[in-house]
C-alpha cells in the first residue's frame, strides 16, 4: 500500500474551511438575533455564543472520540474515553481510508458541525429560555444526540489494509449525507420541535406583534451563513478538488433557486417579496443542499433549491396550525429543508458527478437509493425528537428550563445578562459607574 | 403666550422647519411620536404571519409664540405641512401661562 503523505494544498482549504464554519455561529447569531424583540437580542445572540464556549470543549475532552473513534467498532457511536487529541499531532485523518489531512484540522472541520447544530436548535426557543438551563441541554445534548448521530452519518471507520472498524450505522448503509441534511439539519429541526413543546408558547404569542426588531442584521447574518457554508459543504470534501468545486457551485445556485422560490411565494401569497424572505429562502437552499452538494448536477440542485424555497415558505406557517410556538422557524427552514434535501438525492442522485455516488430515480436507479435516505432521514428525526423530549422534561423538571412570566414579559436580556442591546434616548444617558 | 403642537407627516419636517425659521420663530422643539387618527393603520407580513401597525410614525413640533404671531404661525405650518393627503397630522394652541430663559433667567415673551 502506498503510503499518503500529507499535502498543502488539501490542508490549506481544510483549515480555511473549518474556520468558514465557524464563522456561521455567529452569522446564526445575527439571523437569529435581528429575528427576535429589541428586549431578548443579546440572550438570543448569547445562546449561539455559549454553545461555542461549551461545545468546543468537550470535543476535545470525549466528544470527538464519541463521534468518531473506532475503538468500540460499534455502529452507533464512536469510543468512550477521554481522548484530550494530545497524541494526534503527526496523525493523517483516516475516516474510511486516510486523507492527506492532519487529523487535529479533521477534528476541528468536524468540531465546526458539532457547534452550530445545537445553536440552530436555540431559534425554537427564543426569548425564554433559562441562560443556565440552556447552557446545560446544550452540553447532554451534544452528548447524547449530536456527537452518536455524527458517527452514524460521518463515521467511516478507521481503514488500515482493508480493514474498516468503527463504520457508522447509516454510513455502513449506504445512506447519502454530504454535509449533514441528517447529522446537523433534521437533527437540529426535530430537537427544535421538541424543545418547542417542552418550553410552550411565548406570552402573548399569536396576540401580540412579535415582528423581527432589526431586519437588516437578519439579512448579515444570512450573507454570513451563505459565504460560512461554503466551507461546510464544499469542505466536506476533505480535499481541494472537483468535488469541492461541485459542492461550491452546487451551493451557490441551490441557493439563488431558494431565494427566488421563496419570493416568488410571497409575491403571489401576500402581494410583496420580503427581506425576510429572500434571508430565510437564502438558508432554506443551503439547508436543502447540503446533504446533496456533491450528489448532483448543478441543473439538479437549482431545482433542489427552488422546490426549497416554496416548500419551507409554506412549512412555516404550519406552526400557527399546529399552535406549536417554534419561534424562528427551525422546524420549517431545518427539519423541512434538511428531509427535502435529503430525499432529493434519491431522485436527483446521479454517479455521473461523483464517483462514489448512486443513481436516483431520475438517472434510471430506481428507488433503493431513495428507500435509503428514508431510512436516514425517519432514523435521524425519531431518535433526535425523542432523545430531546426527555432531556428538555428532565432539565424542566429539575432546574426549570423556562424564565418566570414576568421576567420573559420585562424582557430576558435585562434578568439574564444584566444588559441591554440599544440606548434609544438621550435621556437613558443618565447612571453612574459603582 | 401661546403654545404650538404639530402632528405632520416626518417627511414634511425639514420644509416647515426652513419655513417657520424664514419667518423669524427663532427656536423650535422636535421628537418622534406615533399615533392614529382618520388614517388607517398598516399591515406588515413576517414568514407570511400579518400584522397591523395601527400607530404610525409622526413628528411632533412644538413651538412658542408670542400672541400676535400665533394665528401667522399656525397658519404657516398647516400650508407648508399639507400633501392634501390623509395622515397630514394636526396643529393647536394651548395659552402658556409662563416662559423663563433658563440661563438668564428673564421671563415673558422676551424669552421665548
Amino acid at each position: 500500500m502506498d503510503q499518503v503523505v500529507l499535502n498543502s494544498g488539501d490542508t490549506a482549504w481544510m483549515l480555511a474551511s473549518t474556520a468558514l464554519v465557524l464563522l456561521m455561529t455567529p452569522g446564526l447569531a445575527f439571523f437569529y438575533g435581528g429575528m427576535v424583540r429589541t428586549k431578548s437580542v443579546l440572550n438570543m445572540m448569547m445562546m449561539s455564543m455559549i454553545t461555542i464556549g461549551i461545545v468546543s470543549i468537550l470535543w476535545v475532552i470525549y466528544g470527538f472520540e464519541l463521534a468518531f473513534g473506532y475503538k468500540s467498532d460499534s455502529p452507533w457511536y464512536g469510543g468512550f474515553g477521554f481522548s484530550g487529541l494530545g497524541g494526534a499531532v503527526d496523525e493523517l485523518a483516516n475516516n474510511g481510508g486516510v486523507y492527506p489531512i492532519p487529523l487535529l484540522v479533521f477534528a476541528a472541520f468536524q468540531l465546526m458541525f458539532a457547534i452550530i447544530t445545537p445553536a440552530l436548535i436555540s431559534g425554537a426557543i427564543a426569548d425564554r429560555a433559562k441562560f443556565t438551563a440552556w447552557a446545560v441541554f446544550v452540553a447532554i445534548w451534544s452528548t447524547i444526540v449530536y456527537f452518536p448521530v455524527a458517527h452514524w452519518v460521518f463515521a467511516f471507520g478507521n481503514k488500515v489494509g482493508d480493514t474498516v472498524t468503527g463504520v457508522g450505522y447509516l454510513a455502513g448503509k449506504g445512506v447519502q449525507d454530504f454535509a449533514g441534511g441528517t447529522a446537523v439539519h433534521i437533527n437540529a429541526g426535530a430537537a427544535g420541535l421538541a424543545l418547542a413543546i417542552v418550553l410552550g408558547k411565548r406570552v402573548g404569542w399569536r396576540k401580540e406583534s412579535m415582528r423581527p426588531h432589526s431586519l437588516p442584521l437578519v439579512m448579515l447574518g444570512s450573507g454570513l451563513l451563505w459565504f460560512g457554508w461554503f466551507g461546510f459543504n464544499a469542505g466536506s470534501s476533505l480535499a481541494a478538488n472537483g468535488i469541492a468545486g461541485l459542492a461550491v457551485m452546487n451551493t451557490q445556485v441551490a441557493t439563488a433557486g431558494a431565494l427566488i422560490g421563496w419570493l416568488l411565494v410571497e409575491r403571489i401569497r401576500n402581494g410583496h417579496a420580503t427581506s425576510l424572505g429572500a434571508s430565510s429562502g437564502v438558508v432554506a437552499g443551503l439547508v436543502a443542499i447540503t446533504p446533496a452538494c456533491a450528489f448532483v448536477a448543478p441543473w439538479a440542485a437549482v431545482v433542489i433549491g427552488f422546490i426549497a424555497g416554496v416548500l419551507c415558505s409554506l412549512a412555516v406557517s404550519l406552526k400557527y396550525k399546529f399552535g406549536v410556538d417554534d419561534s424562528l422557524d427551525v422546524v420549517g427552514v431545518h427539519l423541512v429543508g434538511g428531509v427535502w434535501g435529503s430525499l432529493a438525492i434519491g431522485l436527483f442522485g446521479t454517479s455521473a458527478v461523483n464517483s462514489i455516488g448512486l443513481d436516483g430515480v431520475l438517472y434510471g436507479g430506481g428507488t433503493a437509493l431513495l428507500g435509503k435516505q428514508a431510512l436516514g432521514v425517519g432514523l435521524v428525526f425519531a431518535y433526535s425528537f425523542i432523545a430531546t423530549l426527555i432531556i428538555g422534561y428532565a432539565i424542566e423538571k429539575t432546574i426549570g428550563f423556562r424564565v418566570p412570566r414576568d421576567v420573559e414579559t420585562e424582557g430576558i436580556d435585562f434578568t439574564e445578562h444584566a444588559e441591554s442591546a440599544y440606548e434609544f434616548a438621550s435621556s437613558s444617558h443618565g447612571g453612574k459607574l459603582l | 403666550m401661546k403654545l404650538i403642537t404639530a402632528i405632520i407627516k416626518p417627511t414634511k419636517l425639514d420644509e416647515v422647519k426652513e419655513a417657520l425659521q424664514a419667518s423669524g420663530i427663532s427656536g423650535m422643539t422636535v421628537s418622534d411620536a406615533s399615533g392614529f387618527g382618520r388614517q388607517r393603520g398598516r399591515t406588515e407580513v413576517y414568514r407570511g404571519a400579518e400584522f397591523t401597525v395601527d400607530l404610525i410614525p409622526k413628528v411632533r413640533l412644538e413651538v412658542l409664540v408670542d400672541d400676535k404671531d400665533c394665528q401667522s404661525t399656525l397658519d404657516l405650518i398647516v400650508k407648508v405641512a399639507s400633501t392634501g393627503s390623509i395622515g397630514d397630522g394636526k396643529v393647536w394652541t394651548t395659552p402658556v401661562e409662563q416662559v423663563v430663559r433658563v440661563r438668564t433667567g428673564e421671563s415673558g415673551p422676551g424669552a421665548i
